[in-house]
């Protein structure tokens, strides 16, 4: 039976039924997952009562985003309408009198949902690129000088633990003391966060590129000193290259925990992000604001989850280890 | 007239945490332009310590290493190599591998067109410019090394140093990489180090047979000249009577001169339990 050509086709490929298995699973199992999450989040919020009323269940968020969503679009109608009659005053102004003094001015609403969540981004990224500067250099320093490795790593291993809430007021106040101009191109506060992000999601990436650098292939250093590289070439030629798999392991990584910092930074320096979108909920106490915030935590989580996914399409893009799978 | 490469008297000693291990004592080969050089010895006995010495990826204790009279110090291209696990860079495909060496190596030397036709010259030479752009994943082991090769050729060397080069191979590979390794060597006349473990490698490449005894402290136990005309062909030598006698000296020097120490240990155990039946009423 082995020998006989239909046997082994068959082993061979997947049959029609045997893909629609495949696809089954990976949809029916996750989405099983997330109804019976959702019924029993459902049932949970109902037996919750707080002072600001019901713990609000799926429905309410879903409910609250849609309102997110239109409160958006109301605030850029205002700024549109805003500024239709700015034009038309200034218009007028300069129609009488051409010398005339006309005023633009930036229209000051307060800040929706989405663009806090593009403040958020802005912030995070900010935090992640200076990281990512400092650390990737260091992290290859540690991996190539063992002494150097020696001097640093308990430096690193001391702040590595440090919560973005012990940086903060440190950050707050060297900002305020160093960032002194008439016309901050940056706020204040987009600066604290932006920096404590840095701080705290500067070692993941320290970590695993001084990893990735140490364990280099002998061979491959050996066939550097044999052509004669020079120092830089070598780090750019075959070390960085080489390590590339674990830089974007530790950048992955490093992504994460500036997301996940970002939130507390914004709600302590006032940054205009998600953080203080849910800190003035939280202040404002109205009726629905445990749904809106419940609503800005299911945001959090995908927009994190999105961020990662990101890194990984790139990490596939730049790094010749195609192993590095969806996980 | 100075040899073209001598190894004179080098002995390599290792420390570590302060115990002294003796690698390699007093090896001493005078070696001519244009040889082929096999060294074969049992597992342990300093072959690649030699190797990584002549390549200058480490340093001798005592000794030192001449090349047409000066005096080697640290690795260069004149000393290629060819690596045991190929070494070959895995984000870089074939083309980009023996690029990266010709780049390092003619730098300033030669424009890009030349750099090119080198590197498409190189490849033709071990039979890969078909596989150019593949990556080194996707590529055969025989394949992987062939390209290992190209990349040193590429380099110009004045001598060639294989660390095992075809030893992770399927004998039918080996086969075609050999023919590969004779004819690159006759049409180049290059001078070549090998190191082997394969006595029938070693016999139908070499024009002389360095084995080595034992480690510590390995010295040159005997060297075999192997006086077959070139080219050589493997069915005829089968039955060439100085084929038959060369490989019946190395055969000799490795089991029965020069054992490996496992066997020993074991030839040692094995009597151990010969005495111990002898006399039994000891034992019991």
């Amino acid at each position: 039976m082995i020998f006989s050509p239909r046997f082994s086709l068959a082993t061979v490929r997947p049959t029609g039924t045997q893909w629609l298995a495949k696809l089954l699973r990976a949809l029916l199992f996750p989405f099983a997952g997330i109804v019976v999450f959702l019924m029993l989040w459902q049932g949970l919020a109902q037996s919750i009562t707080t002072s600001l009323g019901q713990f609000p269940g799926p429905a309410d968020v879903m409910h609250q985003g849609g309102v997110l969503v239109d409160e958006y679009h109301e605030q850029k109608e205002k700024a549109a309408r805003f500024y239709e009659r700015q034009d038309q005053r200034n218009a007028k102004k300069l129609a009488e009198n051409p010398e005339a003094k006309v005023k633009w001015r930036t229209y000051t609403g307060k800040p929706t949902f989405l663009d806090q969540i593009i403040v958020s981004l802005k912030t995070v990224a900010f935090g992640f690129v200076i990281a990512s500067v400092i650390a990737i250099p260091l992290g290859i320093a540690c991996g190539l000088s063992d002494t150097f490795y020696q001097a640093v790593n308990p430096i690193i291993q001391v702040f590595k633990p440090v919560s973005p809430l012990a940086w903060l007021p440190l950050v707050t106040m060297v900002v305020s003391a160093t960032y002194v101009t008439e016309d901050p191109f940056f706020a204040k506060s987009f600066l604290n966060s932006g920096f404590t992000v840095a701080l705290c999601c500067l070692w993941p990436t320290v970590i695993n590129t001084s990893v990735g650098v140490a364990s280099i292939d002998r061979d491959l250093i050996n066939v550097g000193r044999v052509i004669k590289l020079p120092r830089l070439t070598n780090i750019a030629k075959i070390v960085l290259p080489s390590a590339l798999p674990m830089v974007f392991t530790g950048l992955r990584l490093s992504l994460a925990t500036g997301w996940m910092v970002l939130i507390a930074a914004e709600m302590l320096s006032q940054n205009p992000g998600l953080g203080k979108f849910i800190w003035d909920e939280f202040q404002n106490g109205s009726s629905n604001s445990l749904s809106r915030i419940m609503t800005a935590v299911v945001v959090i989580g995908l927009i994190g989850f999105v961020l990662d996914r990101l890194m990984l399409v790139l990490q596939r893009r730049f790094s010749w280890d195609k192993a590095a799978d969806l996980k | 007239m100075t040899t073209f490469l001598d190894i004179s008297r080098i002995s390599k000693r290792f420390v570590t945490d302060g115990t002294v291990f003796e690698a390699l004592n007093d090896v001493d080969l005078k070696i001519a332009e244009g040889e082929f050089i096999t060294l074969i010895g049992h597992s342990g006995c300093g072959k690649s310590t030699v190797l990584n010495i002549l390549a200058g990826l480490l340093d001798v204790t005592d000794g030192g290493i001449f090349l047409e009279g000066s005096q080697i110090s640290e690795p260069g291209p004149d000393r290629a190599v060819v690596f045991q696990n190929h070494a070959l860079m895995p984000w870089l495909d074939v083309y980009g591998n023996v690029e990266l060496a010709v780049k390092a190596v003619f730098h300033g030397r030669k424009n890009d067109r030349e750099m090119d036709e080198w590197i498409r010259h190189n490849l033709e030479l071990v039979n890969m410019t078909h596989a150019m752009r593949k990556m080194p994943s996707e590529i055969s082991g025989g394949m992987k090394q062939r390209v290992g090769i190209a990349r040193a050729l590429s380099m110009q060397p004045k001598v060639l140093l294989m660390d095992e080069p075809f030893g992770a191979l399927d004998a039918l590979t080996r086969a075609q990489l050999q023919e590969s390794t004779m004819d690159i060597h006759r049409e180049l006349g290059n001078t070549v180090i090998m190191i082997t473990h394969d006595v029938d490698e070693a016999v139908l490449l070499s024009d002389r047979i360095v084995m080595m005894s034992n480690g510590p402290s390995a010295r040159i136990g005997d060297i075999v000249d192997v006086d077959l005309p070139r080219p050589r062909r493997r069915l005829e030598l089968a039955e060439h009577p100085d084929y038959n006698r060369c490989r019946k000296r190395v055969l000799d020097f490795l089991y029965s001169t020069n054992k490996a120490p496992s066997v020993l240990q074991h030839e040692a155990r094995q009597q151990g339990r010969e005495e111990a039946v002898s006399k039994p009423e000891r034992a019991a």
